[in-house]
């Protein structure tokens, strides 16, 4: 399309994105750019370098991004800096550089860092609990946070004594210690708001205006970790439904820095709802209402939310009808897209599924003509995007370039 | 009593299970039934889970139960314990790179209370790890798991290494993770895929039977 100006193409994806959503079908099939560290394999770059380099993630993105063409793009945000995490030293978290080899995902270490007795802390103060328990236990350097006053008692005459606990040493240390961090991380989002400026220049929107992730694991993640939530379900259901209507605001609060964005999508995660993770009864309990509640409360700025399945979720299909119609985009990673389309055709778009495998190694032809399979199926009439199951590690370049060349030929709406 | 005991553990009733295990043991109850109860109802559970009643939160729970109920009858166990003739050894791990681990439990713990002999290697286990161990424990079957996506490529690195240390007739590999399927286990190189704890248990049945 050399004809077209990069501003033209601007709004094309952002028409046809905001189309896909909305179920009105668009001029043809979306494709995402589905990678993390897809990227950086392909461009010979170790993502221990890129995650240390932030004109250098910029660079391999622009690399990507020229080359592939999707429609949209995540850009350098996946590649998180290291320079920040080494001056906060997070506790869960490994990458390359440390714990991993120079070129991997970086990823979660599941860990307790809330215990089933603080529950009730959380629920009454998010903040405070964060603030002198959840940071110090994260990030060692903050350690003097645990003498951190409860702000909620500087009313009246409590600010006298509550001030007077940020004269401790440790405490200004920690001060110190994060804003050193802050710092850092504020050169970082410059960067990344480089990149997308630079991108819509090319005429390409991102991916996200916001990210977010389901209540359930924000209190699974990095509070409870995932095996005390998911015996929690039963040891102590009271306890944990609280903290998921707790959790719930904190997920909207999240996503609605989406709204007013020219394509407002929530990017969400979903960690622990896949099928084997607990029963469609737990589901529909513990995960499914609050994910759903925050999501009307984005849909109701105006904000897309964009749910990241991350594994097969056919079982949870029947739930995820429950919204209104046009106003969600469901990625359901490895689950059966003929079965998605038949319960979720008419009510939200779907994204996905082309296997990784497949990617990494069949042939052009294969992947082609998986995709037609798809265009012929879950695309009928709209309501589709295409991508690959999970986001992209490893793949021939051809065959990425084979699925994302073939949608706009193929993909087209006539 | 025994009953009793099982029903609490099958039906994660943890309180009942300890407070009727402790009134077993002062009752002078063989701290012997104990375990087998827990064996008996270990068997319900991984039966529950296959026919999709039970989820991993209960696995989870029967694994703290089981270890509760192992160190309240150990002390008095002595050299008695009876070991159940175990059906086959099996290593598991998650390939190098990766460090999840929670699927990879719970097939080492369905396997284990189906009466295979586990050995669970943890995550990030390199590929020479696995052909140490399968040279030193002699397993018949070995349980590669992987969440991420570059896990595919280090699978196969991993079964090369097996092939080339002379080993992978003396095995039958199985590969398990959230992106894995039949087709990622003709590009490792793997036997079969498995894509539960279940799925797990029935595959290493037909080949220990097959043997």
């Amino acid at each position: 399309m050399p004809d077209k100006s990069p501003e033209q193409l601007f709004k094309e994806r952002v028409r046809r994105c905001l189309d896909v959503a909305a179920l009105r079908v668009p001029d043809r099939v979306p494709v995402f750019g589905p990678y993390q560290l897809y990227p950086y394999t392909f461009a010979g770059v170790k993502f221990k370098d890129a995650m240390n380099d932030y004109a250098l993630a910029r660079e391999v993105c622009h690399k990507f991004q020229d080359y592939f063409q999707p429609d949209l793009d995540f850009g350098p945000i996946l590649a998180y800096p290291a320079p920040a995490m080494e001056l906060l030293k997070i506790n869960w978290f490994k990458w390359p550089g440390r714990g991993l080899d120079d070129h991997i995902m970086y990823q979660y270490i599941d860990s307790e860092n809330m215990t089933a007795e603080e529950y009730d802390e959380f629920i009454y103060d998010p903040s405070h609990f964060i603030m002198y328990k959840w940071l110090p236990r994260s990030f060692p350097p903050l350690k003097g946070l645990t003498n951190w006053p409860a702000i909620r008692r500087f009313m009246w005459f409590g600010w006298t004594g509550g001030f007077a606990d940020l004269a401790a040493t440790e405490v200004q240390e920690a001060l110190r210690n994060a804003a050193a961090a802050g710092e850092e991380l504020s050169r970082w989002f410059d960067s990344i708001a480089q990149y997308a400026d630079e991108m819509k220049a090319k005429g390409t929107p991102q991916l996200y205006a916001a990210f977010d992730w389901a209540p359930f694991d924000i209190i699974g993640d990095t509070l409870r970790g995932t095996r005390q939530i998911l015996m929690d379900m039963r040891r102590r259901p009271d306890k944990l439904l609280e903290a998921l209507e707790v959790a719930t605001k904190i997920f909207i609060e999240y996503g609605s820095t989406a709204a007013g964005a020219e394509l407002p999508y929530c990017w969400i995660w979903m960690h622990k709802a896949t099928r084997n993770f607990m029963s469609d009864e737990q589901f529909k309990t513990f995960y499914w209402p609050f994910l759903r509640k925050g999501m009307l409360a984005l849909i109701d700025k105006g904000i897309i939310p964009v749910i990241y399945c991350e594994a097969d979720v056919e079982s949870r299909l029947e739930h995820f009808a429950d919204v209104p119609n046009g106003k969600v985009i469901y990625h359901v990673s490895t689950t059966d897209m003929i079965k998605a389309k038949s319960v979720l055709g008419g009510i939200a778009a779907i994204a996905g599924n082309v296997p990784n495998v497949l990617l990494l190694s069949g042939t052009p032809d294969d992947v082609r003509a998986y995709c037609k399979k798809l265009i012929d199926t879950a695309g009928k009439d709209g309501g589709f995007i295409m991508d690959a199951a999970v986001m992209l590690d490893e793949a021939k370049p051809e065959n990425l370039k084979a699925m994302i060349d073939f949608t706009k030929e193929y993909g087209v709406y006539r | 009593m025994k009953e009793k005991l099982v029903t609490a553990i099958a039906d994660m009733q943890e309180e009942e299970a300890l407070r009727l295990a402790r009134a077993m043991l002062n009752e002078g109850e063989d701290p012997q039934v104990i375990l087998d109860a827990g064996s008996e109802a270990m068997a319900l559970i991984g039966t529950r889970y296959d026919a999709k009643e039970y989820f991993l939160p209960e696995l989870m729970i029967a694994g703290e139960m089981m270890k509760e109920l192992g160190d309240l009858v150990k002390p008095k166990l002595g050299a008695k314990a009876t070991q159940m003739k175990s059906l086959g050894t099996v290593i598991i791990g998650t390939v190098a790179g990766d460090i999840h681990d929670i699927g990879k439990d719970v097939v080492a713990f369905m396997l284990d209370v189906n009466n295979f002999e586990v050995h669970n290697l943890g995550v990030d286990v390199s590929a020479v790890t696995f052909v140490d161990k399968i040279r030193e424990l002699k397993p018949d079957i070995v349980g590669m798991s992987g969440f991420l996506t570059m896990a595919f490529d280090q699978m196969k690195r991993t079964v090369e290494a097996i092939k080339e240390a002379g080993m992978r007739d003396q095995v039958k590999i199985m590969i398990g993770g959230s992106i894995m399927d039949e087709s990622a286990a003709e590009y490792v190189g793997a036997d079969a895929y498995g894509a539960d704890g279940s799925a797990a248990v029935k595959l290493a049945k037909s080949w220990i039977g097959g043997k």
